[in-house]
């Protein structure tokens, strides 16, 4: 038995071992190579907003939420859990035309694509019935130079989606809409640990316990994919 | 009924409210809501555990979870001792089984906090889940998905946030951990777009091979 890739994964097993793509990517991308990368440079932000606002509490009130962009409450947080889906299932269908992948490889590119699309119909729906106005798709632009890019740039999105639900989680005030976002976001963290797995990183990459990412921090990650 | 008392006195002493008798997939749910236009599962989610909810419907939630975890953290010990695996795969379960120890832990402190009783370490037989490299993937997998489907299910009717926040930082590993040993096994990592939700009976009813009478 193989592991941790599938034996009729062997093209992604050897774009795994590529250091040389895998070092292109990361020049690309400016060395964000992995979720914790984005974490540590998030934080310098944070660290910088914490410092302004650590003086007085009535700060953390007037400082800008930019989940209110997407609107109130669980309507904001359905239409930013959207937005990331939408960017994903986009990025999956970008890569699947891409002619990089074939076979069991495309296979797997479909399903997981085909995943985040299901999430973005149910996001979808869920707005609908709500008589809320869902967030438009937005634009975007993946690098698509290589098979390792791809799947480092798959592993970055999930690892970044995962940990964008997780820090949702508790603030869902209804109930059936916090167990579809449970439903989603253990789906979100088995595609990480796959493409980890994939590209040789650490499943559990946190550890025992994930680490939660603000909606902040993911919309800043997500930046540099977004066509003005 | 006595059988099963005695088998999983841990399960049993946790007086949990039925949510609905028949068998509740949120996989389905989603899936009639997403045709239909709605998450909205209806109310069969609501309230799992005790009626009141606060503190002491979290108490019990958290001794469920910690008599999964117990299971799991059991599972992985025995295996690094009885199973003959390849390295990759000892590799994982030597790390998954350090990281059930550690919600273990995680789980009996939260519910100390609270002013609870963690429940004991149940007694555990694995059966034939360790006589090679693939019964024990499959036993893993079987642990793994159902962590995730627990802690789902269970999710909504925790009162606290910071403990259902603690419970997403957990179910997030369990999800990654089930990919991980699907793969390993050759099968998908994740086999639908929603992870299913179990109802308390239902895991309850799921673990019941595993423990020893």
């Amino acid at each position: 038995m193989t592991v941790p890739t599938n034996p009729d994964r062997n093209a992604i097993a050897r774009a795994a071992r590529d250091p040389f793509s895998r070092r292109k990517f990361l020049v690309l991308t400016g060395g964000t190579g992995a979720a914790g990368a984005f974490l540590a440079a998030c934080g310098d932000d944070e660290d910088d907003d914490s410092t302004t606002g650590s003086e007085t509490s009535t700060d953390m009130e007037t400082s800008s939420d930019p989940l209110a962009d997407f609107g109130e409450g669980d309507v904001g947080i359905l239409n930013y859990a959207l937005t990331l889906e939408y960017l994903e299932a986009g990025f999956y269908a970008a890569v699947a035309d891409s002619g990089l992948f074939k076979g069991a490889d495309l296979e797997l590119v479909k399903t997981i694509g085909g995943h985040e699309q299901e999430h973005v119909d149910a996001l979808l729906a869920t707005l609908d019935k709500l008589g809320e106005k869902p967030a438009p798709e937005p634009k975007a632009e993946f690098p698509l130079d290589d098979a390792m890019t791809v799947l480092t740039t798959a592993a970055e999105v999930e690892n970044l989606g995962a940990a964008a639900y997780l820090g949702q989680a508790a603030a869902i005030e209804d109930e059936e809409i916090l167990a579809a976002a449970l439903a989603i976001h253990s789906v979100e963290a088995r595609h990480a640990a796959l493409l980890n797995t994939l590209i040789g990183e650490d499943p559990t990459p946190d550890g025992a316990f994930a680490v939660p990412a603000d909606a902040q921090m993911v919309l800043d990650s997500v930046q540099p994919f977004l066509k003005a | 009924m006595t059988d099963k008392t005695q088998a999983a006195p841990e399960l049993e002493q946790i007086e949990f409210e039925a949510i609905d008798r028949s068998s509740f997939l949120m996989k389905g749910v989603l899936a009639a809501g997403a045709t239909y236009g709605a998450f909205a599962a209806g109310p069969l989610l609501r309230k799992a555990f005790a009626q009141g909810g606060g503190s002491e419907g979290d108490i019990e939630i958290l001794n469920f979870a910690l008599t999964l975890e117990y299971l799991e953290t059991a599972f992985y010990e025995e295996a690094g001792k009885e199973a003959k695996l390849s390295s990759d795969v000892a590799a994982l379960a030597k790390t998954f089984g350090e990281q059930e120890a550690e919600h273990v832990a995680g789980l009996t402190q939260a519910i100390e906090d609270l002013g609870g009783k963690p429940v004991e370490a149940p007694k555990v037989d694995f059966g034939d889940a360790f006589s090679s490299e693939d019964t024990f993937l499959q036993t893993a997998i079987t642990f793994e998905d159902l962590g995730v489907s627990a802690y789902n299910g269970a999710g909504p009717a925790i009162s606290s946030k910071d403990l259902l926040a603690t419970a997403g930082a957990i179910v997030q590993v369990e999800g990654r951990h089930a990919a991980a040993v699907r793969n390993a096994a050759g099968e998908p990592a994740a086999p639908d777009a929603f992870d299913p939700t179990l109802t308390v009976d239902e895991v309850t009813k799921a673990v019941q091979p595993f423990l020893a009478g």
